[in-house]
C-alpha cells in the first residue's frame, strides 16, 4: 500500500494558551513495498506524524491517502477497516500486553476483525512464528513471565496478526540488548522482503537506519528536513548535527580518512562496507 | 585513580539472589556467586543481555532488595543492617531508564528539591543544594520550566540533578540513555563523565550501547546471573567473538577493527574509538 502525505499540517490544543504546532505542511509520498526510516529529536513531530497515518490523530489541515483513498473523509466504519492494514507498533509496546496468555493477547486484533476462530488461531501461529518464537512453547504462557526482548515480540506479533500492509515501528528496539535489538531488526527485514511489506522505522539508532532502509525522512520542528536515500543524507553531517542528530560511527570515521586518504568515499553506513572501502584504498 | 590508597565503595561478597517461585512458576536464580569491589572515584561499565541479573544487581546496590545470600556493603554499611538503609540509598542513588517516570513535580526547580526535602535538609541549604546540582548538569536556566516542556536529554540530566541534590557518593545509571535521540544521549554521557572526573562521584554504568563505556576504568560483564569476564575496556572489547556468543556487542570501530585483521591486515585488536582508528590507518 502505498501513503501519500499531503499538506499535513497539526496544532496541539488550538487556539488555547497552549497552542503548538506539532507539524507544518508535510508533503511526502511512501510507495508500495518500500522501507523508510524517520529520524529526528525528541519533539520534532515524528510521532504526531505517525500517529496520522492510521487515523489516530485528524489533521488540523490536509490529508492522508492510502493507496489514492483520503482516510480522513471517511465513515468511521471504512476508517476502522483502514486501521487494520496500518499496524502500529508504539514505544515500548510490551507495556499493552494485558491478557493472560500469549495466544490470546496475540488474538486480540484479528478477534476484533471479526475473523472466524480457525483464522484468528491461524493468524496467532503464524504471526508468533514470524516474529521468530516458538507457538508451542510460549502460546499458554502469561506475556509477564517472559524476558522483556521476548514481551516486546509478542507485543509486535499481536499487531502483525492484523495482517497489515502497512508496518509503522516506533523505536521497536529501545531498551533491548544488543542481539535482542538484532534479531527484532532482522524480523522486520524479513517481513519487507518475503511479505512486500511498506515499512516504515522511526529510530534514534544511525548505525539501523543506515544498514536498513531505503529512503530516510528527517523531521525537525514539524517540518521535513531531507527525504531521500542514507547515501544523500548522511552526507549532509553539518545539518544533521545542527538539529540534534548524527550520522553513524563509521561514517565520521571515513570522513576523517579522507584527509590522508582524498579518494576514500564517504558515503558509507555499514562496518561491512567501511572494510571493503578500506581494504580497497588503504591496503590497496 | 590517582589516590594513593584505594577506598572501596561497594563490596559485593559472594552474592546469590533467589527470586522466589510460586506454585507454578519455580525459583530464580538472578545472581550466583557474584564478587566484585568498586573503588571511590572508579567508573565502572556493566553490560550483559536482557535477564542476566544486571538490573537485580543494582537493586541489590541500592538495599531495595537484599542478597538471599552473601553481603553488599556500601560504604562500609552492610544493606542486612536495615537500620542504615536511608544512609544506604542515600550514599548510592540511581537514574533510571524513563525520565518522565523520575520527574515527580511540575517545576524543575521543585522536583530536584524533592529528594533533600524528604531527607530533611534545611530549606536554606536545599535551595543551595538544588542551584548547585542544577549548575553541575547546566540546567540552571530552566529552573522554573515544567519538566514536560523538555527534551529527553534535559529531563534525564534533571533527574540527575534530583539525585545530586541528596548528594550522594555514588550514582548508578540503569540505561539512562535507552531511550534518547542521539544529541541526548551525548548530553547524558558529557553529564555523567563530567560528574565521575570533576567531581570524584564513583559511577556505576549499566547499559546496552558500548561506545558508552569505552572510557570507563573498567567493565564488569554479566551472563546468567555470574560475572564472566572483567577488566579494563580495551581487554573486554578485544573478545568480540565471546561477547557475539553471549548476546553482547563491541563498539563499532572494535568491530571494524577485528573484520580487518581477519582480512589480514596488521592493525591493533584493542581499538575502541574513531581517534584510535584513524591513527592506525594513517601511520
Amino acid at each position: 500500500m502505498s501513503v501519500e502525505i499531503r499538506n499535513l499540517s497539526h496544532i496541539y490544543s488550538k487556539g488555547s494558551p497552549f497552542e503548538f504546532q506539532a507539524l507544518n505542511n508535510i508533503n511526502v509520498t511512501i510507495e508500495d513495498g518500500s522501507f523508510i526510516g524517520i529520524i529526528g529529536h525528541t519533539g520534532s513531530g515524528k510521532s504526531t506524524l505517525i500517529q496520522h497515518l492510521n487515523g489516530l490523530l485528524t489533521p488540523t489541515s490536509g490529508t492522508v491517502l492510502v493507496d489514492g483513498e483520503d482516510i480522513f473523509n471517511k465513515k468511521k466504519s471504512e476508517m476502522i477497516q483502514l486501521r487494520h492494514h496500518i499496524g502500529l507498533v508504539f514505544q515500548y509496546p510490551e507495556h499493552q500486553l494485558f491478557e493472560e496468555t500469549v495466544q490470546k493477547d496475540v488474538a486480540f486484533g484479528p478477534k476484533n476483525q471479526g475473523l472466524s476462530e480457525e483464522e484468528v488461531n491461524n493468524r496467532v501461529r503464524q504471526s508468533i512464528k514470524m516474529v521468530g518464537l516458538n507457538y508451542d512453547e510460549v502460546k499458554d504462557k502469561s506475556p509477564f513471565e517472559l524476558s522483556g526482548g521476548q514481551m516486546r515480540r509478542i507485543a509486535i506479533a499481536g499487531v502483525l496478526a492484523m495482517e497489515p500492509s502497512v508496518l509503522i515501528l516506533d523505536e521497536p528496539t529501545a531498551g533491548l540488548d544488543p542481539r535482542g535489538r538484532e534479531e527484532i531488526l532482522a524480523q522486520i527485514k524479513l517481513l519487507h522482503t518475503q511479505k512486500k511489506m511498506t515499512v516504515i522505522l522511526v529510530s534514534h539508532s544511525m548505525e539501523d537506519i543506515g544498514r536498513l532502509v531505503e529512503k530516510i525522512l528527517v523531521m525537525n520542528a514539524g517540518e521535513v528536513v531531507f527525504y531521500d536515500s542514507p547515501n544523500r543524507v548522511f552526507t549532509e553531517i553539518e545539518t544533521l548535527e545542527s538539529i540534534g542528530l548524527a550520522v553513524p560511527e563509521v561514517t565520521y570515521l571515513m570522513k576523517r580518512l579522507k584527509i590522508k586518504y582524498p579518494e576514500i568515499r564517504e558515503d558509507i553506513f555499514t562496518v561491512e562496507a567501511a572494510k571493503d572501502e578500506i581494504l580497497k584504498v588503504i591496503r590497496g | 585513580m590517582t589516590m594513593e590508597q584505594k577506598v572501596k565503595m561497594i563490596e559485593v561478597r559472594d552474592v546469590q539472589f533467589v527470586y522466589p517461585g510460586n506454585n507454578d512458576t519455580e525459583s530464580v536464580d538472578a545472581l550466583s556467586g557474584v564478587n566484585f569491589h568498586i573503588d571511590k572515584g572508579e567508573f565502572v561499565g556493566i553490560i550483559g543481555h536482557n535477564g542476566s541479573g544486571k538490573s537485580t544487581l543494582s537493586k541489590l546496590l541500592n538495599a531495595i532488595i537484599f542478597p538471599t545470600k552473601g553481603d553488599v556493603i556500601v560504604n562500609g554499611l552492610n544493606t542486612k543492617d536495615h537500620e542504615h538503609l536511608w544512609d544506604i540509598r542515600q550514599t548510592a542513588g540511581m537514574v533510571f531508564q524513563n525520565p518522565d517516570n523520575q520527574l515527580v513535580a511540575t517545576i524543575v526547580e521543585d522536583d530536584v528539591a524533592f529528594g533533600p526535602e524528604n531527607l530533611g535538609v534545611p530549606s536554606l541549604e536545599i535551595r543551595e543544594r538544588v542551584d548547585r546540582a542544577l549548575a553541575t548538569v547546566e540546567m540552571q536556566a530552566y529552573a522554573h520550566q515544567k519538566p514536560h516542556q523538555l527534551s529527553g536529554g534535559q529531563k534525564q540530566r534533571v533527574a540527575i540533578a534530583g539525585i545530586l541534590a541528596m548528594e550522594p557518593e555514588c550514582i548508578i545509571f540503569d540505561e539512562p540513555t535507552a531511550m534518547l535521540d542521539p544529541s541526548g544521549r551525548r548530553e547524558v554521557m558529557e553529564t555523567i563523565k563530567k560528574l565521575n572526573r570533576d567531581k570524584n562521584m564513583t559511577v556505576i554504568h549499566i547499559t546496552h550501547y558500548m561506545s558508552e563505556i569505552i572510557n570507563a576504568d573498567r567493565i564488569i560483564v554479566l551472563d546468567q546471573g555470574k560475572i564472566v569476564m572483567e577488566g579494563s575496556p580495551e581487554s573486554i572489547f578485544k573478545n568480540v567473538c565471546a561477547l557475539k556468543k553471549i548476546g553482547l556487542d563491541v563498539p563499532q570501530m572494535t568491530e571494524l577493527a577485528y573484520e580487518l585483521r581477519n582480512e589480514g591486515m596488521d592493525i591493533r585488536d584493542n581499538i575502541l574509538s574513531i581517534d584510535e582508528m584513524v591513527d592506525a590507518l594513517c601511520r
